[in-house]
């Protein structure tokens, strides 16, 4: 069954649309770079993409720079490395509270644990707190790419390296990216390398490396099973010292003998090394020939590129004028990411109005963008770590809980939202999902979440205050969907809500008007702001449980 | 068809059924199944329902509500809008006040004993202000005070007190209020969250704003909007039962059409034969801001309030013939509210400017008709400053209905709206004083948090239900400020007591609220003194 037929046939008792439906317009639009209107409308749909959701301030900063500086800063972050994660945890270590663990080897299973979600707090944090740029975005990209499962590498002090190496390589060259990733400890653990031996091979890293990290499985022809065997022994002998963390080379481990592929791969022959560089040796010879199938490399990661910021249907129309020059630049670029990415992110196509809106927020977006974008106050994670990690641990939790736990993946090929044919991100929600979607948002706003004394809720108002003209009902509302929305609300709609919620019924804009001049004048009278807080706060959690506000 | 059969004939066993039937898959069940008879039985007649119908903008309840024995001083204080003496619609037996001439149907009802008109309903130092003053009617708060939940809402939290975990269930598969609309409003706002449900149309979900359905256009974000709302609508909780109610009733008696307020109390009628146990209805419609053109300049029975007054008599009036030949009058009640009043002496553009106490209908078979309370006194030679001053309390109105028609007790009613209110006699419900029902609903649902005792003098203990994790439970006032924290820290699931040792602080009401991941549950609690 094509997919075609296979979405009618799923869906067509649920939905009763007609085939027709699914039958949606495409673009033609291609590389070319965008020359339309550059308004809030283009930089919130670029930066919902790129970034953790468009703050108000975010905006403004970026509204004076031209389309082509936007994408360039946010594809070159100039700030260092975060500092890492903290111990926040009450179990006994030789850790100080408030200090760093990341440097110490190894320890017992249940600190190993409390680790592993201090870890998981953290990147929380990173993504809350991210600069104006695309890095927090694409190391979560790259997680999904070479997944890893935290309760499998176990050890916290390996998950850390290994997110920190996909973070420091975030923007820069792929294939050696791959090659770092191939020996990395977190990634020796998770796929078995550190068990692959000349005595006795496993496959594991082998296969996949292939499948799903460089060439994937739908080439045709492909590589054989013979070579993935082959793979697997051209991989031997690297061993991690548990003690420090560290990879090392074991020669006697090493499979010395030659290695011959199949002719996918022009019968390339891998000759046997042996001493100390062994490995090394033979690992560049084997990206060597991986990369050298130059096509089915650039364009199964140029696709897995454009599913993840664009959409996921890719049409001929698509694939002629997007994804095929795209993975042109990242040849000639010898597997640079940023030329794809700047290519890609100033193109007509992608500023597209039929490639607007698209995207469904995955689990950790809706977490993060609600506190992003409402520019939730959070404890200080300097003074105040303790509180902050709380905090963290709330959002990864519900993030977790609408089927997305960030460093915990559901296997190796990362999740299915960005590979499951026919609904991909159409995974993210259902009918668990989707109400536990709207009670965390009904949650930020209406109770907040409140731990040791300290709460995390929206401020409507302070939300308010960063619109261009909060006091017209109007300019309010619109302003208001150009941060939460991608899509449009019809005139009808918003002038049922404008009169439903701000105006308490009536038809006059003023008395809005006045409600908020009146509480510009006097904040501190609690009746001016309690009018126009409960006004706000129901607008606001009313707009993030319509359908639209999942969508970005 | 009855409810009964309209199910069991929709569903088969062994048929998926791609929805919920009250929040549980049905499709495990056969209708043999008493699980499932439970969420099909009947329901019984002794379930009370009231209707709130708000009017939207400050109705001029003198010109609705007409002295006649002060006829002079009206009319001198209002020569431009007045109604003519001769055209006021009189009321058998009461011949010192009458109503508006397009209120014929409302006229009939008085004098079948099926309309309580309550003169000069306010509250001290009123506010002027649209906004301030509809947050004032919705949240029951003092003048000065500001609350930022509903009294409906807080009534409702306090009869399901569990609610909305572990609901909808057996004893209560309905909505606990519905709201006719897009957005609910504050009144339905309980202390934690929203206590009922919008809707626009019980037999199409689709309609998410006020009719208005956004286009889901051929394109990419189309396609996924599409398919996020059809999610939406299968997850929409209580959908199902409310189709189900609405396809019980195929045949209504006539509404007047060009009446939005009809047509709202069309859908609730529908909705109450249909089997719904929800016990409180909201609608509302707007245009009462009669600040300019209220009247003709050359005749004053019609115009823009002339035709307010006629959508809301026909309304209701068209209403309770139908709820009376649906056979259900008995188990309604509705009353009307509007922000304020108007100001005694007109202005110059024929309108009348924001003013205060204004009267209330409250009308059902169930009613005690009549008019309670006298006319308003109306000083000779009003001026612009003369306002209504108010006789009962709006919080009298909601404390009887909630005493004589809900049967609730005193002390939860001092609970509800934070202190006690003249008792008013408004409705007639038999079922008042007999007990047993309520355990079952104040039981329904999943119990996290209880107190006990309550009321309490000083302390009270409190005993809490995690399934683990951080769980935090404190207390908090009427205002929603948390002032005193019990517990907050990471617990194993299970079952857990605390005391609360309220010294120090002033009698009244406080909310018990536990907070356990994104779940939450509020428990009101009332200290008095010992």
């Amino acid at each position: 069954m094509d997919r075609r037929a296979f979405l009618t046939a799923k869906h067509s008792s649920l939905t009763r649309q007609p085939e027709s439906a699914f039958h949606t317009a495409r673009t033609t639009s291609g590389l070319t770079p965008y020359s339309g209107p550059w308004t809030a409308e283009e930089i919130v749909h670029l930066l919902k993409r790129t970034m953790f959701g468009a703050k108000p301030d975010d905006v403004t900063y970026f509204l004076s720079k031209s389309m082509s500086q936007v994408v360039d800063e946010l594809l070159n972050p100039v700030a260092a490395m975060p500092s890492p994660p903290v111990k926040d945890y009450s179990e006994t270590d030789t850790i100080a509270a408030g200090a760093t663990w990341v440097n110490d080897y190894p320890a017992d299973n249940s600190t190993e644990q409390v680790r592993r979600n201090s870890f998981k707090k953290w990147s929380i944090g990173l993504m809350i707190n991210q600069d104006r740029n695309i890095r927090e975005k694409m190391t979560l990209f790259w997680h999904n790419h070479f997944a890893t499962e935290a309760v499998t590498i176990d050890n916290a002090q390996l998950l850390y390296k290994h997110h920190a190496l996909l973070r420091s390589n975030a923007l820069g060259n792929f294939k050696a990216l791959v090659k770092a990733v191939t020996i990395d400890p977190g990634m020796l653990v998770y796929l078995n390398g550190y068990l692959n031996t000349n005595t006795a091979a496993d496959e594991n890293y082998a296969r996949e490396l292939q499948e799903l990290f460089t060439l994937g499985k739908e080439n045709n022809p492909n590589y054989t099973e013979d070579d993935v065997k082959t793979v697997a022994k051209v991989l031997t002998g690297w061993r991690i010292d548990f003690t420090t963390g560290i990879t090392n080379f074991t020669p006697a481990k090493h499979d010395s003998s030659t290695k011959q592929f199949s002719s996918f791969y022009n019968n390339t022959a891998i000759a046997g090394q042996s001493g100390a560089t062994a490995g090394d040796v033979e690992l560049d010879a084997l990206l060597n020939m991986i990369f050298s199938k130059q096509v089915e490399v650039s364009q199964f990661i140029i696709k897995k590129l454009y599913r993840w910021f664009c959409y996921y249907t890719i049409d001929a129309t698509a694939q002629a004028n997007v994804i095929d020059p795209l993975a042109q630049i990242f040849r000639n670029s010898n597997w640079d990411i940023k030329p794809v990415l700047s290519a890609l992110f100033k193109s007509e196509h992608f500023f597209d109005a039929l490639n607007r809106g698209c995207v469904i927020k995955s689990p950790v977006e809706i977490a993060v963008k609600a506190c992003r974008e409402f520019s939730i106050v959070f404890p200080d994670a300097t003074t105040d770590y303790a509180d902050a990690y709380n905090m963290w641990d709330f959002i990864h939790f519900q993030a977790a809980i609408f089927n997305q736990d960030y460093a915990d993946p559901p296997s190796v090929s990362g999740w299915p939202s960005y590979y499951q044919k026919p609904m991909f991100y159409e995974l993210w929600i259902n009918s668990d999902t989707l109400p536990k979607r709207e009670q965390f948002t009904d949650t930020l706003i209406v109770s907040g979440y409140t731990r040791n004394g300290k709460t995390i809720k929206i401020d409507p108002i302070a939300f308010a205050k960063k619109l261009s003209n909060p006091g017209d009902p109007n300019i309010l509302i619109n302003d208001s969907l150009t941060i939460l929305y991608r899509v449009p609300l019809s005139d009808a709609s918003k002038n049922t809500i404008k009169t439903s919620i701000l105006l308490s019924g009536q038809t006059s804009d003023y008395y809005w008007t006045n409600a908020w001049n009146a509480y510009l004048a006097n904040p501190t009278d609690s009746m001016n702001y309690q009018t126009v807080y409960t006004r706000l706060r129901d607008l606001y959690k009313y707009l993030m449980n319509l359908a639209e506000y999942q969508l970005a | 068809m009855k409810r009964r059969d309209f199910l069991r004939n929709s569903i088969p066993a062994a048929t998926v059924l791609p929805a919920l039937i009250g929040g549980f898959s049905v499709k495990a069940y056969s209708a043999d199944n008493p699980f499932l008879q439970s969420l099909m039985r009947a329901t019984m007649d002794t379930d009370k329902v009231l209707v709130i119908i708000q009017l939207n903008g400050g109705n001029d309840g003198l010109n609705m509500v007409i002295p006649i024995d002060t006829y002079g001083n009206y009319y001198n204080a209002r020569t431009n809008i007045a109604i003519p003496q001769n055209r006021i619609l009189t009321l058998n037996g009461y011949d010192k006040t009458g109503l508006h001439p397009s209120m014929t149907g409302l006229q009939t009802l008085y004098n079948e004993g099926k309309l309580s008109v309550i003169q000069a309903v306010g509250y001290p130092s009123p506010n002027f202000s649209h906004f301030r003053a509809t947050d004032i009617w919705m949240s029951a708060s003092d003048a000065n005070a500001e609350v930022d939940n509903g009294w409906a809402g807080r009534y409702l939290a306090t009869e399901f007190p569990n609610y909305p975990n572990g609901f909808p269930n057996s004893a209560m598969p309905d909505p606990l209020a519905i709201q006719i609309g897009s957005i609910s409003s504050l009144a339905l706002q309980g202390p934690s969250f929203p206590m009922g449900i919008s809707i626009t149309d019980p037999t199409n979900f689709y309609n998410l704003i006020d009719g208005v359905v956004d286009p889901t256009p051929d394109t990419p974000w189309g396609k996924e909007l599409k398919y996020i709302r059809m999610i939406a609508q299968l997850t929409k909780q209580y959908s199902s039962v409310i189709k189900a109610a609405a396809a019980n009733v195929t045949s209504q008696g006539n509404y007047p059409s060009g009446n939005d307020l009809a047509a709202q109390l069309k859908i609730v009628a529908r909705l109450v034969k249909g089997g719904l146990k929800t016990r409180i209805y909201m609608v509302s419609t707007g245009g009462f801001d009669t600040h300019s053109a209220q009247t003709t300049a050359t005749d004053t029975t019609v115009g823009n309030h002339a035709n307010l007054m006629l959508k809301v008599s026909d309304g209701i009036k068209a209403f309770m013939d139908d709820l009376k030949g649906l056979g259900v009058e008995d188990r309604v009640i509705g009353m009307t509210f509007s922000e304020f009043g108007r100001r005694i002496k007109s202005n110059s553009s024929t309108g009348t400017d924001h003013g205060a106490a204004a009267p209330m209908f409250v009308f059902g078979k169930n009613v005690r008709g009549g008019v309670v309370g006298t006319n308003p006194a109306i000083p000779s030679g009003a001026t612009v400053n003369d306002n209504i001053p108010f006789q009962y309390d709006f919080r009298s109105i909601y404390s009887s209905l909630l005493s004589q028609w809900f049967c609730v007790k005193d002390v939860d009613i001092q609970t509800i709206l934070f202190k006690n209110f003249q008792n008013i006699p408004l409705a007639i419900n038999n079922a008042c004083g007999t007990t047993g029902l309520e355990d079952v609903y104040r039981n329904a649902g999943d119990q996290l948090i209880v107190n006990y005792p309550n009321p309490f003098a000083e302390s009270t203990k409190l005993t809490f239900k995690t399934k683990g994790g951080h769980t935090l439970v404190h207390v908090m006032d009427t205002l929603g400020r948390s002032i005193r924290t019990l517990t907050d820290k990471v617990y194993t699931p299970g079952v857990y007591n605390l005391d609360f040792d309220s010294y120090g602080l002033p009698t009244g009401v406080y909310y018990a609220r536990l907070q356990n991941g994104a779940t939450q549950q509020v428990r009101p609690m009332l200290k008095v003194r010992p």
